[in-house]
């Protein structure tokens, strides 16, 4: 592969894209960051609070730093827990889906129905599917004895968000992995059939390995859905019971909503985007590091 | 590799359990309250299309809906339209601050909208551009655009690039080569990008509804009406979701074929 | 080590043929035999592909027997059939290095570790490949790669046969006469039988022993290369072997006369055998016609071709196009020359068949 030419007139085809990002980025986040620096005695006096919001928040010892901490954890534990179960479930699933023949429309059209349906509308359906007096799923879990409730139990509650998050969103990751498993051409195949491979060794030495540009997107796209999750937890919990589902996304807007904290909260938006962004970064070099290792 | 019937069974079973809360969505919606609240029931014993003529004899219902397709249409082309040469520059170029510049693209797609929502309240409002779709149509740029970008460069990349070389031997002038030329060969990608952008828009309520309030406001967000002093409408709540779902089912029905040979040009 | 017989192999997909045009194959019959190296010729869609698929077991004949040896393996699967195949795009295994694609069909038999190692030093060595061996697979050139799939059928010391599904085409030119050179040696070196599939007339005359030339999911003629060219026995044959192809001219075959367009000539048999109300050619190679100085046909010049080893004159006889070679010793043509057609390797073709006559 020769070396991509040199050609700084390619600003300008991007110059379009700067404009419709720049406008809804710039302004709002340097907003956020005047907040984060400043006080309010409600209405619209601001007065100078320096770094404080920050070395509160990052002190454990203080009762927002405390709180922030919580639910910084809470939020990492959702969306690993999330990525544990949907990429594998999601991969396996991929494998399963039909391959030609009048399924293949179909199929694609119902795995990709969830996804399509607005935010709060999912959280509808599940507030809706999930009571144990209308709902299916809660009437079936009490039924069996167990003591599910969403607005008491603090474990049902949280295994409910991710039961959601898992229905709503593992059908992105078998698109993205069909779409990578359609791609690989059948003589790959027939190789390993001739060189007598197992199920197994088809799978980890030509699926998975040409499986991998898409995981890469998949995991992305899953960890910051997941880590910035607001709308489905905030229909059907609350963010409750007590703090059990209370994620950073729901807690930065009860702080700036509810108390009409926006010191605090901006202060918080920005600690809790610098996270996301550096364990994108961290993920993102790691895996383009390991491509270029492997081309050796 | 050819499907045993074990795969069959099991993808069978996940389509099942994955349409069940649908389905009883669907189930509800063509109950009456008193039907929904008099017990659990697999199958509606009174069916009645009662709440969906409803939506359909209310004009704020049905404004509602044409106001979230036209910004979910209008945010989609944009952001493929704004896109294409974007993604076309970063996978063919080098230029000064190309790495950052793409990273910092993407960053856009992490800013959690529960952040955003309030600085961009004062944004359009200052603007004069609250309560009108312009303003949901630029707020979903934020996180569309780059999406668009990122995906739309793997499917650059798929297209070898001898064939802007032999273009340019052939006398192609760059726009002409870019329409007539390059863009029917992603169109698969295309399609594809189009279907995420659709979604990521179609979706996306929080913003949606902080940037309106008469005018210009989204049909999930006049879902909130299903929330009255007298109790819950359940049976009218579900009919709207049931609504909401139909345009997306639309979208993915067309670009099905590209979804499936669509990424065989483009990431992998 | 095997021959591979095909009895009666025809396929159609999709089940029930009605005419003779649903088939993909044409019930064919044919014994390959072991050590030969065969090429299958002929344009895009003509077969070639199916038929090698049927041999891998990709596919399965809807009509007719397979054998290895005498062992019937028409519905046998792939990994059971002690075959190796080279496809178009080279096929490796991209987390493994050079020497874990080389064991990896003897690891999956379960063979003991010294074995694979032996074997998997030998076939590096044959192919050039024991510098890369420590290297990923997935780092090194097109060629290198499709040297690769080929040592790991080749690593199998039970492989019955290797089939090529045109192996060349993702390959430089330039590298490409080395490939096929590696191919040949490997050959003679193993005493393989090689089917290699193929569209490009060089590289099948050039690699194989025999060549099946197939057209319209027919094999129209199997030979050597050499049969190919002096007595081709369709005239696809005459067509697609040769550069230009075979000249063709409806003619009157009477004994061991030939007329076309009003102009007699001889040929070197006598025909008495050729049916009435069936069209009859004479088909003759553009290098068995030649422009000469002494007495001949009169044909008028329409284009000269210097194609520097040979000079080759397009003209017409009567209203007849041929191409015909101009010896090096005639210098500038005329609108009219005369040309002098070689009865020895003169064919009558009947419905496109090549016709045996007798000796005068």
């Amino acid at each position: 592969m020769t070396e991509k030419p040199l050609n700084n007139r390619a600003w300008f085809f991007v110059l379009p894209v700067l404009g419709f990002v720049l406008f809804s980025s710039i302004i709002p986040v340097m907003t956020v960051v005047n907040y984060s620096v400043q006080d309010t005695m409600g209405a619209n006096s601001f007065f100078w609070n320096g770094d404080q919001w920050f070395r509160d928040l990052l002190n454990p010892a203080t009762t927002i730093g405390a709180r922030f901490n919580d639910a910084l954890f809470r939020t990492l534990a959702f969306s690993l827990a999330c990525l544990a179960i949907e990429i594998p479930l999601g991969i396996a699933l991929a494998l399963c889906a039909p391959r030609k023949g009048w399924a293949v429309g179909i199929s694609l059209v119902v795995i990709a129905l969830p996804m399509l349906i607005p935010w709060n509308v999912v959280g509808t359906i599940w507030q809706i599917f999930t009571r144990a007096d209308i709902g299916l799923f809660g009437a079936t879990l009490v039924g069996t004895g167990l003591r599910y409730n969403v607005t008491q139990e603090p474990i049902s509650a949280w295994m409910t968000i991710v039961v959601i998050d898992v229905w709503h969103w593992t059908p992105l990751v078998i698109l993205l992995s069909y779409a990578g498993l359609r791609a690989i051409p059948d003589a790959y195949y027939q190789a390993a059939r001739i060189d007598g491979a197992s199920r197994w060794a088809v799978f980890s030495k030509i699926e998975l390995p040409k499986l991998q540009k898409v995981l890469v997107i998949a995991v992305l796209l899953r960890f910051m859905q997941t880590f910035m999750i607001y709308t489905e937890p905030f229909v059907v919990t609350g963010g409750g019971p007590g703090s059990a589902t209370t994620f950073l996304s729901i807690d930065l807007d009860k702080i700036a909503l509810g108390q009409v904290d926006l010191g605090n909260a901006a202060a918080m938006s920005l600690v809790y985007y610098l996270i996301t962004l550096t364990v994108c970064w961290i993920f993102f070099t790691v895996m383009t590091q390991l491509e270029r290792r492997r081309d050796v | 590799m050819r499907n045993g019937t074990l795969p069959k069974i099991v993808f069978i079973v996940y389509v099942l359990i994955l349409m069940t809360p649908i389905y009883w969505l669907v189930k509800m919606s063509l109950q009456t309250n008193t039907d929904i609240m008099s017990g659990l029931t697999l199958f509606p014993r009174h069916p009645t299309l009662e709440k969906y003529f409803e939506i359909y004899n209310d004009p704020t219902w049905v404004h509602a809906f044409g106001v979230s397709l036209s910004y979910v249409a209008i945010n989609t082309v944009i952001a493929v339209a704004v896109a294409l040469p974007a993604a076309y520059a970063f996978n063919r170029y080098r230029f000064i601050g190309d790495k950052h510049l793409f990273f910092w693209l993407l960053t856009n797609l992490m800013a959690p909208a529960a952040v955003f929502a309030m600085p961009f309240f004062q944004l359009y409002y200052a603007v004069g551009l609250f309560d009108s779709i312009w303003a949901v149509v630029l707020a979903h740029c934020l996180f569309n655009v780059p999406l668009a970008v990122w995906i739309l460069e793997g499917f650059v990349g798929g297209v070898p690039r001898e064939i802007d070389e032999t273009a340019a031997i052939d006398g192609y002038s760059f726009p002409r080569f870019f329409i007539l030329i390059f863009l029917p060969l992603i169109a698969n990608g295309i399609g594809v990008t189009a279907f995420f952008c659709f979604m990521f828009s179609w979706v996306e309520q929080l913003l949606a509804t902080t940037l309106t309030s008469t005018h210009a406001l989204p049909f999930a967000a006049v879902m909130t009406r299903a929330y009255s002093v007298s109790g819950m409408d359940w049976s009218l709540l579900a009919a709207a979701g049931v609504l909401t779902m139909i345009p997306g089912a639309f979208v993915i029905w067309f670009v099905r074929n590209h979804i499936a040979k669509g990424f065989a040009l483009g990431r992998v | 080590m095997t021959s591979i017989t095909l009895d009666r192999i025809a396929h159609a997909y999709g089940g029930k043929p009605r005419s003779e045009s649903d088939y993909q194959l044409k019930p064919f019959q044919h014994v390959w035999e072991q050590g030969l190296a065969y090429a299958l010729l002929g344009p895009s869609g003509c077969g070639k592909t199916t038929l090698l698929n049927i041999i891998s077991g990709l596919v399965i004949p809807s009509e007719g027997r397979l054998l290895f040896g005498d062992k019937d393996v028409t519905r046998l699967p792939t990994e059971q059939r002690n075959i190796a195949q080279v496809f178009q795009f080279p096929v490796i295994y991209d987390t493994m290095t050079v020497a874990e694609n080389l064991a990896f069909p003897l690891k999956n038999r379960r063979l003991p570790k010294p074995v694979i190692e032996a074997r998997v030093a030998e076939i590096a060595a044959m192919l050039d490949l024991t510098a890369d061996l420590g290297r990923r697979a997935r780092g090194l050139t097109a060629d290198a790669k499709q040297k690769i799939s080929l040592g790991r059928g080749l690593v199998r010391s039970d492989v019955s046969a290797v089939l090529f599904d045109e192996p060349l085409t993702v390959i430089d030119p330039a590298l490409k006469w080395e490939l096929r050179s590696k191919l040949k040696a490997v050959h003679r070196a193993l005493d393989l039988l090689m089917i290699y599939v193929t569209h490009d007339q060089i590289e099948a005359l050039t690699f194989a022993d025999k060549v099946v030339v197939m057209n319209d999911g027919r094999a129209v003629q199997i030979g050597t290369p050499a049969e190919l060219f002096y007595r081709p026995e369709h005239t696809f044959v005459g067509y697609f072997i040769g550069s230009p192809g075979m000249n063709f001219m409806p003619a009157a075959v009477k004994g061991d006369r030939a007329r076309v367009a009003g102009f007699e000539f001889g040929l070197g048999q006598v025909y008495d055998n050729v049916p009435a109300g069936q069209p009859v050619q004479v088909g003759v190679r553009p290098e068995f016609v030649s422009v000469t100085s002494g007495p001949g046909l009169p044909a008028q010049v329409r284009r000269v071709a210097d194609l520097g080893r040979k000079r080759l004159a397009y003209v017409s006889l009567g209203d007849h196009p041929l191409v015909v070679t101009i010896p090096r010793e005639v210098e500038g043509l005329g609108e009219v020359v005369a040309i002098s057609i070689d009865p020895a390797n003169t064919h009558v073709y009947v419905a496109d068949a090549r016709v045996q006559g007798r000796a005068p």
